[in-house]
């Protein structure tokens, strides 16, 4: 816990309780991610920082002026210290390798939440440059802003329209890559109702910095509100309107659709420029499925 | 049909007031420094001594004065990002567009890496490396300048694409299908292939002469145990090169072939795969993160037993670290894309390879704190840069274990803590590696030393200026901030990113310094002579000659016994009261001719590189038959050497006497 004590003091006052960013996380996966930040570091501060206090300390010991450090010409060799300065570095990677291989699988982005809630899908799409939601048990969709029950398992599916981008919600946790012609997994849940914003992690072209958008996590009763609100409004969501969504456009104000054209994502999936291939689109998700 | 290819007046960008003012001032001072050589008549002697020159010593020195201009090209890149993200925050566009900001960080990485960082470790290997190992060149000399410019012709290449055209603008990886012709349908990408493809075949002949030079030719009696740490590092990084370069090349012809002939590699029509891409990219890129940082090693652990007094504390950990790295930096490629949804398994071993990669520089640090214990440290320039090392590298070296950690990777991938991270070692690393060497060197090169305080100011400038401009960046990192934004909202991060600022600036005033060092230094030569060859009492043979060597480096090649041969042969020299008596009789020496084969190759790559760049067919053509007739006329040259008559070696050496005879 000493770790701890010594990461808060460096990591956390500068930061000065600001939030929004990584240490703030709002779900499992960000708290699981944060837990294994601090934990990682700490292990690692323990033989830093005594590191970087020797190699001052020892530089300054030694300067030639003072002469009452001990001058050992020909002290080039110790068997003893060798097996010191590989097994230093060689115990330190041991423990932090444990933690990135059991990290690496309990934290694996494919990996299901487990949780008595069924999990809600959300396909998502990136575009040139906006990011689509699609709901496919809701039968909806929306544009630059992402509609979650609070709580509850979230499914993600990720693909991209053209080029390649990172769906990154900092504090729910894990980003990851968006590909055309390839379907990505993500789980991730907002345990507490709130506002968190979401963006691309990965450059994208010129409307790259606005590729953001919000994740309102709401209660499970108000998202059944959003959902059959969002039924009765907007534009319906077919090969017509994506290949209108899918022009480049920068900073788009988010809107949701009314409705769906069954097999969307599936068409994007195998037709990622052009949504044309509109069923009876053969899906080709199998051949890049990872 | 037009003869120009896609070539035309509208090209140059006009109505970006930035780009032709910065084009408009580089053009200046370029016909400025051409203005004052035709004006003093320094042509001939250019030609003759320098352009021409084979002579490993002078094409090293090269080599540092392009790297240095990159540095300041690289750098003002640098500024203009952190003046942009320092204000365009909460709404505000800041003062560069989008295509604009999107260009100059793209050239910003490529030009550091490419042309600032390696140019530098390149031309201390090729300054160093053969005074080492006590030998009078490298393996194959002419092709040596031929590396030489074709690393020239692919930074040329890069600078004109600021008055004729535009850069990439996909990030200084270009990841497909960004870089592919349908989202870049300009020149840009075309620029920084063909720039890198040039210059990187000159980074692959580099590679292969001094693999070549460090296995055949060391002087007699270095075994391979015997020679200096710099000259393993240097073989290890020889080796990645010769072995990862190919790689790049490979990669980057395919999506030439993408952009050129409709090919689909990396482009999802036709079945290509772009995660195939990032593979093989950073196939290259990881190890290519080893040839910058492992020559840096090798000048540290020089400067600190030489300013030690002692021998490298642990020589064969130290060899067998290097070359532990050598092999692993090939197995960790992943790790830069962990967020690619590889499963936990493949994950989870790139993570852990990663770590691996951190034991044997764990041990390099730890060898260098017990070379200093016992010693007489002296905290002089090279010194203070290899403290300055071991402080900032260990904090960059951590960091980067933490993102070897595949879950805090997924939060933290992409962001200001990566780059604060690469920046964290690369500068901390290569940069103060090559600064070290540079104040170590200088005097061998030149004949006298550099001045110690501006060269002091330049390190804190440098040190606290680092701190101040990247250390905000790994809070920003946390906070959520992704790299490559032209505009943000949040306007809590703000003061973080003006803080970064503030850092650039400061290191800009380090650069100042730098430069103020070497005019003062110029300027009071003749106080600061190094009539010795040995100015800092130094273990390794390129001490045993005069600064600067000549011609021939050794009119005697030494016999070497052990490790650190020219301090064995000093100790020597004491306990027999007094300097070897020079030895009377020399024998003539063959050395390489001058050649302008590298520098007309470099001449109609540019020719070539350009017109493909812009479609111009005919000219590509040409420029491809003027290097093969290049090729040929060199082939078929009838003396490739020169005799330096015994007496005039006899004439130097009487006139040096510095140079002691084994």
């Amino acid at each position: 816990m000493r770790c701890r004590v010594i990461l808060l003091l460096i990591v956390m006052l500068p930061l000065g309780g600001c939030s929004q960013g990584v240490l703030d996380p709002h779900g499992p996966i960000a708290s699981g991610e944060r837990q294994i930040l601090f934990n990682s570091l700490g292990i690692m501060l323990a033989i830093v920082i005594p590191t970087i206090i020797a190699t001052l300390g020892v530089a300054w010991w030694f300067r030639a002026t003072n002469r009452r450090a001990a001058y050992l010409p020909d002290f080039e060799y110790s068997g003893a210290l060798e097996l010191l300065v590989w097994s230093i570095p060689a115990m330190t990677v041991l423990l932090v390798g444990g933690v990135a291989w059991v990290g690496a699988h309990d934290l694996d982005p494919r990996r299901p939440i487990s949780s008595t809630v069924k999990p809600l899908t959300v396909q998502v799409v990136s575009l040139d440059w906006k990011w689509l939601f699609i709901y496919p048990e809701q039968g909806i969709a929306s544009v630059n802003h992402l509609t979650v029950p609070a709580g509850t398992p979230i499914s993600f599916e990720l693909t991209s329209s053209s080029v390649m981008n990172s769906f990154f919600v900092p504090q729910l946790g894990s980003q990851i890559y968006t590909m055309s012609g390839m379907t990505t997994r993500l789980q991730l849940q907002a345990d507490h109702p709130g506002t968190y914003p979401g963006l691309s992690a990965n450059y994208s072209g010129a409307g790259f910095a606005d590729m953001r958008f919000a994740v309102d996590a709401v209660p499970a009763g108000q998202f059944a509100q959003w959902v059959s609100a969002a039924r009765n409004s907007g534009p319906a969501l077919d090969a017509a309107s994506y290949a209108d969504l899918a022009r480049p456009s920068q900073a788009v104000a988010p809107f949701t659709y009314r409705s769906v054209a069954s097999g969307l994502f599936n068409a994007i999936l195998s037709a990622p420029s052009t949504a044309n291939a509109l069923p009876p689109a053969r899906s080709m998700s199998q051949r890049t499925e990872r | 049909m037009n003869l120009l290819g896609k070539l035309s007046w509208s090209a140059i960008p006009y109505d970006q007031p930035i780009i032709m003012g910065a084009s408009a001032m580089m053009i200046v001072g370029v016909l400025l420094v051409l203005a004052l050589v035709t004006l003093k008549g320094w042509w001939p002697y250019l030609w003759h001594e320098w352009l021409t020159s084979v002579d490993h010593k002078r094409i090293g020195v090269m080599y540092i004065v392009l790297a240095l201009l990159m540095l300041l090209r690289g750098f003002a890149d640098a500024i203009m990002m952190r003046s942009q993200q320092a204000v365009a925050a909460a709404g505000a566009q800041g003062y560069l567009p989008p295509e604009h900001f999107d260009q100059i960080f793209s050239a910003h990485g490529t030009i550091m890496i490419f042309f600032m960082a390696m140019p530098f470790m390149i031309g201390l290997m090729n300054f160093v490396v053969p005074l080492q190992l006590g030998i009078r060149d490298v393996a194959f000399p002419t092709l040596n300048s031929v590396s030489l410019w074709l690393t020239a012709s692919g930074i040329l290449l890069t600078n004109i694409s600021l008055v004729v055209g535009e850069f990439a603008k996909t990030g200084w990886v270009a990841y497909p299908p960004l870089s592919e012709l349908q989202y870049s349908p300009g020149v840009g990408v075309d620029y920084y292939l063909w720039a890198l493809q040039i210059s990187g075949i000159g980074t692959l002949l580099t590679g292969i002469n001094f693999v070549t030079t460090i296995l055949k030719m060391r002087a007699p009696g270095m075994s391979y145990m015997r020679m200096p740490v710099f000259c393993w590092t240097a073989l290890a990084t020889n080796l990645l090169i010769v072995a990862a370069f190919p790689v790049l090349t490979a990669t980057f012809a395919m999506l030439l072939l993408d952009r050129y002939l409709g090919f689909h590699f990396f482009s999802f029509e036709g079945q290509g795969n772009q995660m195939m891409y990032v593979n093989l990219f950073w196939v290259w890129g990881h190890p290519e993160v080893y040839i910058l940082v492992l020559p840096a090693f090798g000048v540290f652990s020089e400067v600190i037993s030489t300013f030690s007094g002692k021998p490298l504390f642990g020589y064969r950990s130290m060899v067998a670290a290097t070359m532990a790295i050598c092999v692993l930096s090939f197995l960790v490629w992943l790790h830069h894309f962990f967020t690619m949804g590889a499963g936990a398994d493949v994950n989870g071993f790139f993570g852990i390879m990663t770590m691996i990669i951190a034991v044997p520089t764990g041990v390099k640090i730890f060898n260098w704190l017990f070379t200093m214990w016992g010693g007489r440290v002296r905290f002089t320039v090279p010194v203070l840069w290899s403290l300055g090392f071991m402080v900032t590298f260990v904090i960059g070296g951590m960091t980067g274990v933490l993102m070897a950690v595949p879950p805090a990777d997924f939060q933290v991938h992409n962001s200001l803590f990566l780059v604060a991270h690469f920046h964290n070692v690369i500068i901390g690393g290569t940069v103060f590696g090559a600064m070290a060497g540079y104040n170590y060197w200088f005097p061998k090169a030149f004949g006298f030393t550099l001045d110690e305080r501006w060269g002091k100011a330049s390190f804190w400038c440098w040190l606290v200026g680092f701190y101040l401009a990247f250390m905000p960046l790994y809070v920003l990192g946390l906070m959520g901030m992704t790299r490559r934004m032209q505009h943000y909202d949040d306007a809590s991060w703000q003061p973080w990113l003006v803080a970064a600022a503030v850092g650039a600036v400061v290191i800009l005033l380090g650069i100042a310094c730098q430069i103020v060092q070497l005019v003062v230094s110029i300027r009071t030569r003749e106080a600061r002579r190094d009539v010795t060859g040995d100015p800092w009492n130094g273990r390794t043979l390129e001490w045993a000659t005069p600064s600067p060597p000549p011609a021939w480096n050794f009119a005697v090649l030494p016999h070497v016994g052990d490790k650190d041969a020219y301090w064995l042969r000093k100790q020597a020299a004491r306990m027999s009261q007094g300097q070897v008596a020079p030895a009377g009789d020399y024998a003539p020496i063959e050395m390489p001719k001058n050649s302008a084969t590298g520098f007309v190759t470099a001449f109609f790559a540019v020719v070539t590189g350009f017109a493909l760049i812009w479609h111009v067919w005919w000219m590509a053509a040409l420029g491809a038959f003027g290097a093969f007739v290049t090729f040929l006329v060199f082939a078929f040259r009838e003396h490739d050497e020169v005799e330096i008559p015994a007496s005039v070696i006899a004439q130097f050496a009487r006139a040096h006497p510095a140079e002691a005879v084994p």
